[in-house]
């Protein structure tokens, strides 16, 4: 192979990427990446690791400090988004760039739009919808509102959206973290089909075992560097993640068999309205006991967040019991609650865990300032504050510059560090984790997974939401499955069971009757 | 009692409602083009007052009506730039530019009427041109139908239109369907290339315009001259038209049209002997009424309520 032959093989190569942003913090280190004509690149590392900025610089959203761009043979500036679009660079984002109560087709053409005596002409819009979908194979009703759509389909349309554009290399910002596993399956099923139509595919992700299914090759970010590049099938998933946090992760956590005492938490019928008459919840009964973590597995949106808010008193009580220690917690306020040692980790960590416009010390003393200790006379005793506050990060290994960083300057791990130092320091006797790693890194995530075994260890009921599967295989005592509101299955996890059978009855496939329900919940019991 | 009642029943009333719907129509559908592209707008009285005032002066110097237009149009449409450029531009607090708009536009407009003619209150001695009133042919023979519908003021008509022209811009246009996208997600829109800044300055200056005849309609078709405060809260009525008709333009117009029959019946109450001032509030209270219905409906819906009491009737 000559010379030329070998820069052609890469239709973009960036050089030497270095991006320093105005508060000093480096975020990409002299960063090259190369991605093949046709391949499936993954772009792998922890949160913090530079992959969002090096994705911003590409696709315009940020300017490099040095570097350059080289994009089929030619040395390009990328500007902002629409130049990279024009050259044929399309990015799926994290959060969807859609209008909700627009119709797919509208989003498809939205600043494109075809147009017939001097109006917009929406029939033209759902043909081009038609005709791209069908091309791809990607199918979609142009006449269906956005936001009636589940995730899956809304990422669709994101994907067409830029097809519709005549791209050439698609980028897409960790598209898994929203889809369940048939609809990752699914997504990875069309992937596939576009890079036989010769489309190139940057995939960021930081699950291990969708770059090993999905993609040929892999770069390594760690701290803003590149610490590995190479044809994925010379690596194992080991090898990976090494080189992502640089030692070697647990990938299975240390437990002991739950030693279960009295129950804590019972839930009997428990049911749920939304705003649009929705039956969310149906009929759920559940209990958890002292010193056992129990995890709600099921696609985010089949009643799991009324749940947990209900619980935590975030949500308006409807119908059903709600028993703490043998009280109901109907009509308590959300301070009662938590005096009574009932901690909460939200899942929306920017809306409920954290005040994002304020310092991390005001943040872990948000429910407990009024405390006598936290207070000398009128007055704040801003010794104590600081003393524990300090001791809090620490033990909690919050990387940060001081107590008075702002939340929103904060990675979304160590943002979430910050939620769980609050919410176990309150020596809880119940724990609702409401998907506590969701979207963190790795070395974050068993942080805090552990940090869930040893409360259950010291005697505290947990009660584990999350859509992750290997992380309620890996942390959960037994697990009750959710489908459209109601439990489908319940399960001993004693012996760990497959992410196969749980996906099964979380996508409804398989259900169990109420007396096999019945039954494993009495042999908990008994 | 009876003198209401029958008054309340006349076609009069109706033409009556009509007449003083007039200016909340259009500053309900100047409120609703600009809250569709996402902003928080009420710096609506400010520039009905500038119209209002500048339709008066500028079709009293040229004795053209035409030009008094372009003159209410131009002056509303200045209140708008300056919003735009603080609220968008220099980014400040949209509620509070309105509100310094709002006071800038009931002393800005008396500040002007005092130096054009040294009178602080009324314009009457500037000889400033009306709307015509329009009769439409057969229409107006027609008994009961005639005595509604004809003999309005032609802005009353042009109200009308602007409600089926606003549906058309939004839903069936281009800039419609960007004004709508700008609106409810900035970054959608940015990410396929629209202008979002570009695009709000656009929608507030429709609203502008649209805003500029409610205004002078005040000053040239419901009254011949301009008086200070004119406008007196119509336009923060519109916005409230526009939000209790939940953004789609045949409610909004069916919501002013409510808030116009209030304006109405004070009217009718005024002959009684309850004080004009307690009668003069009605509107308003209603208005308040109105607002308290829309909010408490975005509490708990009916299709909630009605589907808890289903369950319960299942599970006892």
């Amino acid at each position: 192979m000559n010379v030329d032959e070998k820069i052609n093989e890469y239709i973009l190569v960036m050089e030497g990427i270095t991006k320093i942003y105005d508060n000093g913090f480096v975020a990409n280190k002299n960063i090259d990446l190369r991605v093949k004509k046709g391949e499936i690149h993954a772009l792998i590392g922890e949160n913090g690791a530079g992959k969002s900025t090096l994705m911003k610089v590409l696709f315009g959203q940020e300017q490099p400090e040095e570097g350059q761009i080289i994009y089929k043979g030619e040395p390009v500036s990328i500007t902002n988004p629409l130049k990279a679009l024009e050259l044929g660079i399309g990015m799926v984002h994290q959060h969807f760039m859609l209008v909700p109560s627009l119709t797919v087709a509208e989003n498809m053409v939205l600043g494109i739009e075809p147009k017939k005596r001097g109006l917009f002409d929406f029939d033209q819009a759902v043909k081009l919808t038609k005709e791209i979908s069908h091309k791809y194979k990607l199918p979609i009703d142009p006449l269906a509102k956005v936001m009636d759509l589940p995730v899956g389909f809304k990422q669709r349309v994101e994907i067409l959206k830029i097809l519709l554009r005549g791209v050439d290399v698609l980028i897409l910002d960790e598209p898994t973290a929203v889809l369940t596993p048939q609809e990752t399956e699914e997504l990875f099923v069309q992937l596939r089909e576009l890079k036989k139509n010769g489309f190139t595919i940057i995939f960021i992700s930081h699950k291990l075992n969708e770059i090993m299914a999905l993609c040929d090759r892999v770069t390594i970010l760690r701290d803003g560097r590149v610490t590995g590049i190479d044809d994925v099938e010379n690596l194992n998933e080991k090898q990976i993640s090494r080189m992502m946090v640089g030692r070697d992760v647990m990938l299975t956590i240390d437990k002991t068999a739950a030693k279960p005492k009295e129950k804590i938490l019972e839930v009997k019928n428990l049911h749920y309205v939304d705003q649009y008459g929705k039956h969310v919840v149906k009929n759920v009964s559940f209990s958890v006991r002292k010193g056992e973590i129990l995890g709600v597995a099921g696609v985010e949106g089949n009643g799991q967040r009324e749940i947990s808010n209900l619980i935590s008193g975030l949500e308006g009580f409807q119908l059903g019991e709600i028993l703490y220690k043998g009280n109901s917690v109907v009509n308590k306020s959300i301070r009662n609650l938590r005096e009574q040692n009932i901690s909460h980790i939200s899942e929306d960590r920017m809306t409920f865990g954290t005040v994002s416009d304020a310092t991390i010390e005001e943040n872990l003393v948000s429910d407990r300032f009024y405390k006598k200790e936290f207070n000398k006379y009128w007055l704040f005793n801003n010794n104590y504050i600081k003393k524990h506050v300090n001791d809090l990060i620490k033990q909690y290994n919050v990387k940060c510059d001081s107590k008075d960083a702002l939340i929103k300057t904060l990675s979304g791990g160590n943002m979430q560090k910050v939620v769980v130092a609050r919410e176990f320091s309150l020596k809880p006797e119940l724990v609702i984790a409401n998907q506590p790693t969701r979207g963190i890194d790795v070395g974050s995530s068993e942080f805090i997974r552990n940090k869930l075994v040893d409360l259950r260890d010291d005697g505290a009921a947990v009660l584990l939401i999350s859509a992750d599967l290997t992380e309620i295989i890996e942390v959960s005592d037994s697990i009750a499955v959710m489908c459209e509101g109601q439990i489908v299955a319940y399960l001993n996890n004693q012996v760990h069971v497959s992410e196969e059978e749980l996906g099964e009855y979380m996508l409804g496939l398989k259900v169990q009757t109420p007396q096999e329900i019945e039954k494993v919940m009495h042999y908990e019991e008994s | 009692m009876d003198i209401i009642i029958s008054n309340i029943l006349s076609p009069q009333f109706i033409y009556t409602i009509l007449r003083v719907s007039t200016p909340l129509v259009f500053a309900a559908m100047a409120a609703l083009v600009v809250r569709k592209s996402g902003i928080m707008c009420i710096a609506f009285e400010a520039m009905m007052l500038f119209a209002a005032l500048g339709g008066v002066v500028g079709s009293a110097y040229t004795q053209n009506l035409f030009v008094g237009i372009v003159a209410g149009i131009l002056s509303s449409v200045l209140i708008a730039v300056i919003f735009a450029y603080f609220v968008l531009v220099l980014k400040s607090n949209p509620v509070l530019t309105g509100l310094a708009l709002n006071i800038l536009g009931s002393g800005g407009t008396v500040f002007a009427l005092f130096v054009l003619t040294g009178n602080k209150g009324t314009s009457s001695s500037l000889r400033s041109l009306r709307f015509p009133v329009v009769n439409i042919p057969i229409i107006e023979d027609i008994p009961v139908i005639g005595q509604i519908f004809s003999g309005h003021n032609s802005l009353t008509y042009v109200s009308l239109f602007t409600v089926l022209a606003v549906y058309i811009l939004i839903y069936k246009t281009t800039l419609g369907l960007r004004i709508r996208s700008v609106g409810e997600n900035p970054h959608a829109a940015e990410s396929v290339g629209i202008k979002v800044v570009r695009t709000k300055v656009i929608a507030l200056m429709i609203g502008g315009i649209i805003a500029s005849f409610g205004g002078m309609y005040m000053s040239m078709g419901y009254l011949p001259f301009f008086t200070r405060d004119m406008v007196s809260g119509r336009g923060f009525i519109g916005i409230a038209a526009q939000n209790l008709g939940g953004g789609v333009p045949i409610y909004t117009l069916i919501a002013a049209l409510f808030f116009g029959s209030a304006d109405a019946i004070s009217n009718v109450f005024q002959t009684l002997r309850i004080p004009a001032e307690f009668m003069q509030m009605l509107p308003y209270v209603v208005t308040i009424i109105g607002l308290m219905f829309v909010g408490s409906s975005n509490k708990d819906s009916k299709e909630k309520t009605k589907k808890i009491k289903e369950i319960k009737g299942e599970t006892t």
